[in-house]
């Protein structure tokens, strides 16, 4: 994302040189926008309340806190919200949280805008998030993350597909540089990925199956990748090396 | 509307921030949770070598301005609360490894404390480099140049060049529109969030905020929005960059350029201390004078913005009415005119009335009394519905119409009883005391009248008298409350005079005092207060300026209208000779036969009595316009030509003389509060004049529908008339095309 930025402001430093201008800096867009615009897809006047489960799980979550302090559920409400809505976090979801929890809208907006897990615009079926912090990065991120983009048919990381069924973010460490490079797809991890991997992955989600979670090169969690070094026996099971009465 | 923790690390000297909040209410579950009460012992540290005592629970950035050692400070600000987020108050405290944020440190005994050693000059550095880093160096186009926190700190700790070279550029963020008022330019803020805690603290707009994090956080609404409370424009003062200025004000002057005079505000009955900044003739702008005990830092929208009516609509020669059209006249053809239509008017003893307006300055007041008494007439009337009959609470007891507990003493009743009044509207710095303690405190208030949005919860308990006798008789959730209060107060309402039921209520609530009298009033605590809207009314009720029985049955054929714009024009004889004197050609002087173009209250140095009762002194920012004239030497004039010279030459003489009516008319900055003694025979009178009145039940209205507009200037006023249209009316206004055109950047 950060090579796309740059090219960005080379191509627009270029057609600056030739008319002389006072202000020579390009604009530093974010990713996000920390305003809200109404959209016909994001408007406060689109409805929306928890269904029956959610909100009784809601009403759990807003018991485990002291009635004083009932807003301190902002964060598990938010989330639980985007859950219904399609992972992401619409305006309606934030009014009805802070109606819920009985707060000004403003202070729940501060909350979603400060986390970044918000998804505050429409995002496809399948979250695709590729880590690039540093251990991935070393292990080869940007290549799964091109593989990715590639293969979901040329988007740029923040896009989402034409069918609406994948978007792809780049996002900073996701603690699982032991088995690094990896990327989040909803609520799992894919680990160990090599860009033929990543394929597979992607063309089982395309296909609307659920592959494997975890590590995509074979190996168990994050075990040696080499074969084990140390307690290669099997560890013994429940009941052995006891006396009979206890085995 | 949450209520706040009150923070241990407040000053003890702000007194009722940190009082307990013992949790009673049920309908407000949310109160605070503050535990510690405050402990009003002093510590003692030594700043830079000296040694300082504070009260415990100081920041320790008071310790320093104690010790005379001044701590450059962005967020940091005395009545609003800690942030400690722009790190610019950074000092050495000994044995503490890094250098400490003095906002948000609590001065601790035997600290010592170093504020100018090389580290300290640093890490401001470091702390100023990378504020500017973002900030655009556009001083001088930015309309806060000159006055600009930041500007003048970066002179002392600012290198003088840079070390920017980002390629991406500076941090860009596009500009809010909050209204007619407030002109953002949000490249500049330095996310001091001052603005966003006094919205949320004191204004009660708890819908401005920080949204984003980091390099991307922005002060916002998040939604768009205008910025709707009657404080708003105090952001402006707050904000200690170019990020917040005034709309209105824009590009019109420089700081350096202006003048400043101190002065009183007649905006409303506060008596809010003001600068009138001024540049020859013309006013610039209002800001607010710091005065603890009238409106702390802050003053309404009213009050800053409604200045540039004073361009407008002015009178500025003598009109004399030829046939059905003003004629330009001199001021001696204009006052014997005036002469002239008194006698052909016929008009004897009572039949000559004076009436008295929204804006009418104590001196003319009493020499226009004077004059009246002189011709043989009793006739003073007063510019308001009913204002021709003498009040229901008579006036010779100030404390039947002060607001008794003074204005700092609302945030130390326990519990507030609102009767035919919006404080939000009638007096909107006030409102903001009761938010605070409401916030603060357990404070509970009840309401009885038309349904408002005060900027804190209340009890609603209705809106009529029967509610009233209701309460009276203990009834109810909330008069359980009021008995069971420590400092009860009871703020009645000024419309409450006007109304067809306003001396049953009277009636009824001073014969509640009177029973309660061991509660509501002791010599140390005086619970019932009246909170008058209108800034000449305390004054003219000191002086006596009211009818007399007999006199206010008169038709009168000779009218003298002092500044009253807002009279009932069928109560006006055809027949009658109307004189108006005035600043401004508003409904008065429609009426007239005579138009006398008088000072408005930039323009004169003259005594304003506020709804306290404490006399101010306003002074005089720019000449009168045109052949406009003093209003006392008017009447003063005017008196030579009738043929029943005043007495007095000068304002010193008039001043006299109104020591000689009530020495508290010039006796500046302070109230004197009335015995206990006095406020019960007050109460007796009261009761014995309103008893058997018949109760019909009207429900009570408020006063003011239109916060801004109500008097001939802010009636004049183009930026008014945007604000009523935007926040009254909720239209679009006028200025947001400016706004919302692309600017050039700067970098």
């Amino acid at each position: 994302m950060f090579a796309a930025r740059l090219s960005r402001q080379l191509k627009a430093a270029r057609t600056l040189r030739s008319a002389r201008r006072i202000s020579t800096t390009s604009a530093r867009q974010s990713d996000a926008l920390f305003v809200h615009r109404d959209t016909t897809y994001n408007n406060p006047k689109i409805a929306f309340e928890f269904n029956p489960d959610n909100l009784k799980r809601a009403e759990e979550i807003i018991s485990r806190y002291p009635p004083q302090y009932r807003k301190a559920a902002v964060i598990p409400l938010l989330d639980l919200g985007q859950r219904q809505n399609k992972g992401w976090t619409s305006i309606s979801v934030m009014n009805y949280v802070a109606k819920l929890l009985e707060m000004p809208p403003m202070r729940v907006y501060e909350v979603a805008t400060f986390y970044t897990m918000f998804n505050r615009e429409p995002i496809g079926e399948h979250f695709v998030q590729v880590c690039t912090t540093t251990p991935c990065m070393l292990r080869g991120a940007y290549d799964i993350l091109d593989t990715v983009c590639k293969d979901l048919g040329g988007i740029k990381p923040g896009e989402t597909t034409k069918d609406g069924k994948f978007t792809v973010i780049e996002v900073e460490c996701q603690g699982a540089c032991s088995n690094a490079p990896m990327l989040v797809v909803g609520d799992d991890f894919y680990e160990d990925l090599t860009p033929e991997t990543t394929k597979k992955v992607l063309e089982a989600f395309r296909k609307g199956e659920k592959p494997k979670p975890g590590p995509q090169s074979g190996r168990l969690t994050s075990e040696n990748s080499a074969g084990l070094t140390a307690l290669t026996s099997k560890p013994p099971g429940p009941g052995e090396f006891c006396t009979p009465e206890f085995s | 509307m949450l209520r706040l923790v009150s923070s241990a690390s407040r000053p003890a000297s702000t007194g009722i921030l940190g009082v307990v909040a013992p949790s009673t209410s049920a309908r407000h579950g949310r109160r605070a949770f503050g535990s510690t009460s405050s402990r009003h012992a002093d510590i003692t540290l030594t700043v830079d070598g000296k040694e300082v005592t504070v009260p415990q629970g100081s920041a320790l950035i008071q310790a320093c301005e104690a010790a005379g050692a001044t701590i450059p400070r962005f967020c940091y600000h005395d009545r609003l609360a800690i942030a400690g987020n722009c790190r610019m108050c950074l000092v050495e405290v000994e044995r503490s490894p890094k250098p400490v944020a003095s906002c948000a440190m609590p001065a601790m005994p035997g600290a010592k404390v170093f504020t100018n050693t090389p580290l300290v000059h640093e890490a401001r550095e470091g702390v100023m480099e990378f504020l500017l880093s973002n900030h655009p160096l556009d001083c001088p186009i930015c309309d806060q140049g000159g006055e600009c926190d930041l500007q003048d700190q970066s002179m002392r700790y600012g290198a003088d060049r840079t070390r920017f070279h980002e390629i991406a550029g500076k941090r860009a963020v596009e500009d809010k529109d909050l209204g007619p008022l407030v002109k953002t330019s949000m490249n500049r803020c330095i996310q001091c969030t001052r603005c966003v805690r006094f919205a949320n603290e004191v204004a009660g707009v708890e819908e401005l905020g920080t949204t984003g994090r980091g390099n991307d956080m922005q002060i916002g609404m998040y939604v768009e929005k205008t910025m709707n409370s009657e404080l708003s424009g105090n952001i402006v003062d707050l904000c200690p960059v170019g990020a917040l200025t005034s709309k209105p004000y824009a590009f019109h002057a420089r700081p350096w350029e202006l003048k400043h005079t101190d002065s009183i505000d007649v905006m409303d009955a506060l008596g809010s201390n003001i600068r009138v900044d001024s540049r020859g003739v013309a006013v610039m702008r209002i800001q607010p004078r710091p005065n603890d005990d009238v409106n702390e830092e802050w003053i309404s929208d009213k009050t800053r913005y409604a200045y540039d009516g004073l361009k407008f609509q002015r009178l500025t020669t003598p009109l004399v009415k030829q046939g059905h059209r003003f004629v330009n006249a001199s001021w001696e053809d204009a006052l014997t005119a005036i002469a002239e239509g008194l006698a052909r008017s016929g008009a004897k003893g009572d039949e000559i009335q004076a009436v008295a307006g929204h804006l009418a300055d104590t001196e003319t007041l009493v020499a226009l009394k004077d004059l009246v008494n002189r011709l043989g007439s009793d006739n003073l009337t007063l510019d308001s519905p009913g204002g021709h009959a003498a009040p229901v609470h008579s006036v010779d007891v100030r404390s039947n119409y002060l607001f008794n507990s003074t204005i700092p003493g609302v945030e130390r009743a326990d519990a507030i009883l609102l009767v035919g009044t919006n404080p939000r509207h009638e007096a909107a710095v006030l409102n903001s005391r009761i938010r605070k303690s409401w916030l603060h405190t357990g404070l509970e208030v009840g309401l009885i009248g038309e349904r408002v949005d005060t900027t804190y919860g209340y009890d609603y308990l209705g809106n009529d008298a029967k509610v009233v006798a209701d309460f009276v008789a203990g009834k109810g959730a909330f008069a359980e409350k009021f008995k069971a209060a420590k400092n009860p107060l009871i703020i009645v309402g000024s419309s409450l005079v006007e109304h067809a039921d306003g001396t049953g209520v009277y009636n009824a609530l001073a014969k509640f005092v009177e029973q309660n009298k061991a509660k509501l009033l002791t010599p140390e605590w005086n619970g019932f207060s009246v909170l008058q809207r209108v800034a000449s009314r305390p004054a003219a009720y000191d002086i006596g300026f009211v009818p007399s029985k007999k006199a206010s049955s008169v038709k009168p054929k000779f009218i003298y209208l002092l500044n009253a714009d807002e009279v009932d024009p069928k109560s006006i004889p055809r027949d009658a000779f109307v004189v108006y004197q005035g600043h401004h050609g508003d409904l008065g002087a429609q009426l007239a036969d005579v138009c006398l173009p008088a000072a408005a209250y930039t323009e004169k140095s003259t005594t304003w009595v506020n709804t306290e009762g404490r006399s101010q002194l306003g002074r005089a920012a720019v000449p009168p316009p045109g052949a406009s004239r003093e209003d006392w030497k008017i009447v003063r004039a005017l008196s030579e030509i009738v043929g029943s010279p005043l007495p007095y030459d000068d304002v010193l003489s008039l001043r006299d003389r109104m020591w000689d009516i009530s020495p508290t008319l010039v006796r500046y900055g302070v109230t004197e509060a009335t015995s206990t003694e006095a406020t019960l025979a007050g109460l007796k009178t009261l009761i014995a004049g309103t008893n058997g009145a018949k109760v019909a039940g009207t429900p009570l209205k408020k006063p003011i529908d239109n916060f801004y507009q109500t008097d001939p200037i802010s009636r004049a006023s183009v930026t008014m008339a945007q604000c009523t249209r935007a926040f009254t009316k909720g239209e679009a206004y006028g200025f947001s095309e400016i706004s919302s055109q692309p600017q050039a950047s700067y970098a």
